[in-house]
């Protein structure tokens, strides 16, 4: 009696491992229920390479979390009291375990860490640049995004390059950009924190009070995508969601002609540049 | 020789003496014994954790069923809306339960409860070094019980910016009208909190340092203790910085000091704050405490679930210092991580990097404690008692919560979860699996020695199995979530394509979380019937070794009916020099000297 409730004890604690990795498997073979329970589609150059990482950590952690709830598991199956009748292992530890079971996950971890440095830096830190006049310069931001309770502001730089100018064209919440070429966007706020999230081309980034910031990314394909406040900014946080449009080339321009024509003709007086 | 016999008193129970209202008052509410203060903190600690846990479940409910009438608690919380859960409301309600866990419960209840309540007992003293201050610490937390109830109750609705608090939205009152004057009493209650755990601290140190017996070295202390002692250690040299910017908050919002703001800042046409400041050095200074604190909320537990591990494995702690070691390691490592909660703040990148290294790094303590738990199990003879049970139930939660650590250590991977349901499966693991698991593993543990009686196994033994699988049901899938993007904090995620599918299993997460709460009543139940009704023990109903369990239970004043002299670690389980398989830390040894000396290790 005592022993079956042991027995069952141990099977419960290994149905951690077991039911952990089959509820990301399920996730991942895309099932009934768990369709589209993954990472969102990706649609950015470096964004592949940030789902590498996910996966590659999500193999390292996962041999882990298999290997202590397995030996959990038989630990308890193993040593409960009512299935052994020999005395404990009266042992106070192990030096040799301990300097290996240091080494080897320090070895791992500082691995990971330098593993991922390189994408970090290509994401936060190698702005893409452009030969202009046969010089290399940083690329210029294609448009201006300002964060603002509660919506995205968007002013798209123009044929002249710069932002605040006038030929500069503004949306609201629609961020439309040309496909397979390198995107430089700034950000911004002008009142409290916002976080600039693209979850389908990985990108986040928060804008800060006082601050500006770079993005950069590749898209890699045309579509419609979101774009999320991922930074709690009061009570509409929630509603404060743009549209990302990606577009061929041609079809960016022949929209912003038209957009920018209307523009022109309407009464609208564009917002004073600082 | 045997120990020493002094005239301490020995149990007092109620009802051997009627006593004047005088003598309750101050036995029972104004008591500088550090039994009493524990047990204060214990009962206002589980009340909170009842608030805070109905306060998730509005969050849920909206989750799962957006802008729709949440029975029972909606009518009763939000009749002006119909029952509704209004955008407002629902930045409260995540601002306000993680408030109420953190500050109100997982903190006071480790270091505040179990803190007072074992450090004298399991060092031998009679009592803490400083009792005056002691009761005092216990007292702060009523100003901060009330202004956080009041920010909570203040309309048109409470404070609103999330438990981080970060500027501009929370220093400036034109950024959420909604929470003007509840923002600013919320600042205020977290400042209580603060001293009071500023007292604690300074006593517990003293405690520890000062008022060990006869023979109880440092290295023979149980880990609980060692866990203890860490935090008071992390809290006395963060809490000070929390403070400060607790306090520069306060003058932002009331004075316009714009210690976070810059330069000619206007929100909302509000008036321009001169400014001159950095928002993001608010971060800096809130994750400077608020990193070492998530190690304030686990230390205690880690201890705790290592003297229960070892005694219902019936064998010593498997590397006793290494324990030692790692539980200071994680405390030091723990000061050079906070950057990682700003790896997309806008932070200098460089500077994320040397942050993820340090974070990576503090992730080598977690695991060798994993290992030597489960060196722990290896060869013992294990009792699945209901303390044993939670106390696994730590070890293999908390593992799932280091492990998804380092997915958010790694900056590239944390760019796409960053403030995503990945961060809040993590935080649950630690806290929830791992803290949450461990206290009521320590509840079923010491209630012998706190009450006197024995709590009921098999009503325990259910109440763990419930809890298991339903922390499991509402917290796993949140790292399935968290991989889609899902956001944390947001009202209403559906209207979004990318998140609009993913309802379903957020309805199926909120039904894990009412059957979580729910299940609690059996812990309520089996608790105060127990106090009255349980099975009467003596005073080592676990067979344990450590030196409380030498006191009769409960303690009288004084704790300790005779002086208790240590000869040994706390962990001297299936000891070959006794015919027992407990060895308690004050039985001379039979050939007299102390065990210690004759480890092979
Ligand atoms: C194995 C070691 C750990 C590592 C590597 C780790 C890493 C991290 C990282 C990188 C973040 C920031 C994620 C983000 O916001 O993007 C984070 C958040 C958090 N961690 Fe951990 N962590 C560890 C252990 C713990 C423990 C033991 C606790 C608590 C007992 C804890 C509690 C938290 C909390 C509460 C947050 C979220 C705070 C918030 O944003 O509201 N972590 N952790
Ligand atoms: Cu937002
Ligand atoms: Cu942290």
């Amino acid at each position: 009696m005592n022993r079956t409730v042991d027995r069952l004890w141990s099977l419960f604690f290994l149905m951690v491992p077991v039911l952990g990795v089959g509820v990301f498997v399920w996730a991942m073979a895309d099932i009934y229920p768990m369709q589209g329970h993954w990472l969102p589609e990706n649609v950015d150059e470096q964004g592949g390479i940030i789902d590498g990482l996910f996966l590659f950590i999500l193999a390292l952690t996962g041999i882990i979390f298999v290997g202590t709830g397995v030996a959990l598991f038989v630990f308890l199956w193993r040593y409960a009291a009512s299935v052994r009748s020999e005395s404990v292992a009266y042992t106070h530890g192990s030096h040799t375990l301990e300097v290996v079971w240091s080494i080897i996950p320090a070895a791992t971890l500082l691995f990971i860490a330098i593993y991922q440095m390189n994408a970090w830096a290509d994401a936060k830190l190698r702005r893409p640049s452009v030969v202009i006049d046969g010089k290399r310069e940083p690329r210029p931001p294609i448009a201006e995004v300002t964060g603002r309770q509660f919506e995205w502001r968007i002013r798209y730089a123009g044929a002249d390059g710069a932002v605040g100018t006038k030929d500069d064209l503004f949306t609201v919440n629609e961020l439309r950009l040309p496909a397979n070429e390198e995107i430089v966007l700034s950000i911004k706020t002008e009142d409290v924190l916002h976080s600039f999230f693209l979850p389908n081309l990985r990108i986040k980034q928060d804008v800060v009070p006082g601050m500006k910031q770079l993005v950069w990314f590749r898209p890699t394909r045309t579509g419609s995508y979101d774009i999320v406040c991922a930074e709690l900014c009061g009570w509409g946080h929630y509603k404060m969601r743009g549209r990302l449009e990606l577009m061929t080339r041609e079809a960016f321009d022949a929209w912003y002609r038209v957009e920018f024509a209307q523009q022109e003709t309407s009464s609208f007086e564009p917002p004073a540049a600082e | 020789m045997s120990s020493i016999a002094v005239d301490a008193p020995g149990d007092r129970r109620a009802g051997d003496s009627a006593p004047t209202f005088g003598q309750f008052v101050s036995t029972y509410v104004f008591s500088k014994d550090h039994k009493i203060i524990g047990l204060q903190f214990l009962f206002s600690t589980l009340i909170w954790f009842l608030i805070g846990g109905l306060l998730a479940l509005g969050i849920r409910w909206q989750l799962a069923y957006p802008w729709s009438t949440m029975p029972v608690l909606g009518p009763l919380l939000f009749s002006e809306e119909g029952g509704q859960i209004s955008p407002e409301f629902y930045t409260t309600l995540f601002t306000m339960h993680a408030t109420v866990m953190i500050f109100f419960v997982i903190i006071p209840i480790l270091a505040g409860a179990f803190g007072n309540y074992l450090i004298p007992l399991m060092i031998g003293a009679d009592d803490m070094a400083f009792p005056t201050l002691n009761m005092l610490s216990y007292w702060f937390m009523w100003p901060a019980f009330v202004l956080i109830s009041a920010s909570f109750f203040t309309p048109p609705y409470g404070a609103g910016a999330g438990w981080t608090s970060y500027p501009t939205l929370a220093s400036i009152p034109q950024a959420s009208p909604g929470s003007f004057h509840a923002q600013t009493l919320w600042l205020m209650g977290i400042t209580f909190v603060g001293v009071s755990s500023m007292m604690g601290s300074v006593n517990y140190l003293t405690t520890i340092i000062q008022m060990r017996a006869p023979g109880m070295t440092m290295f023979r202390l149980p880990l609980t203790i060692w866990g203890m002692f860490i935090t008071a250690i992390l809290q006395a040299f963060a809490l000070p910085v929390l403070t400060a910017a607790g306090f520069m908050q306060l003058t932002d919002r009331l004075f316009g000091t714009g210690f976070f703001t810059p330069e000619h800042w206007v929100v909302n046409n509000g008036v321009p704050v001169s400014g001159g400041g950095q928002t993001l050095l608010w971060q800096h200074l809130f994750w400077f405490y608020s990193h070492p604190a998530v190690y304030i909320m686990i230390l205690p537990a880690m201890g705790m679930v290592s003297d229960m591990l070892a005694c219902f494995a019936r064998k010593p702690i498997f590397g006793y210092k290494p324990m030692v070691y790692s539980i200071s390691g994680i405390a030091g490592l723990g000061f050079i991580v906070w950057g990682h909660h700003m790896f997309v703040s806008g932070m200098n990148p460089i500077l994320g990097m040397t942050f993820m290294v340090s974070t990576m790094m503090i992730a080598l303590p977690s695991a060798v404690k994993v290992f030597n738990w489960l060196g722990t199990l290896w060869g013992g003879r294990i009792r699945f008692t209901t303390p044993m049970l939670f106390a696994l139930s730590f070890v293999s939660m908390f593992v799932i919560g280091g492990l998804s650590g380092i997915f958010m250590a790694a900056t590239p991977v944390d760019m796409f979860i960053h403030d995503t349901y990945f961060i809040v499966a993590h935080f649950h693991y630690v806290l929830f699996g791992g803290t949450a698991m461990a206290v009521f593993g320590a509840v079923y543990f010491w209630f012998p020695k706190m009450f006197g009686r024995m709590m009921n196994e098999p009503l325990g033994k259910l109440h763990f199995v419930l809890t298991f699988i339903f922390l499991n049901g509402t917290f796993y899938t949140m790292h399935i979530l968290g991989a889609v993007g899902f956001p944390r904090r947001l009202a209403d995620p559906y209207p979004y394509q990318t998140f609009e599918h993913l309802r379903p299993m957020n309805v199926f997460m909120t039904w894990c979380a009412i059957g979580m709460v729910t299940t609690q009543v059996l812990f309520v139940v089996n608790f105060f019937v127990s106090i009255f009704a349980g099975p009467r023990v003596g005073r080592n109903p676990w067979g344990a070794n450590s030196l409380e369990w030498m006191a009769p239970s409960p303690p009288g004043h004084g704790n300790f009916d005779f002086q208790p002299i240590v000869y040994r670690g706390p962990y001297e389980y299936g000891s070959p020099e006794v015919d027992t398989d407990n060895y308690p830390q004050t039985q001379p040894p039979p050939s007299g000297g102390s065990s210690d000396e004759r480890r092979s290790h």
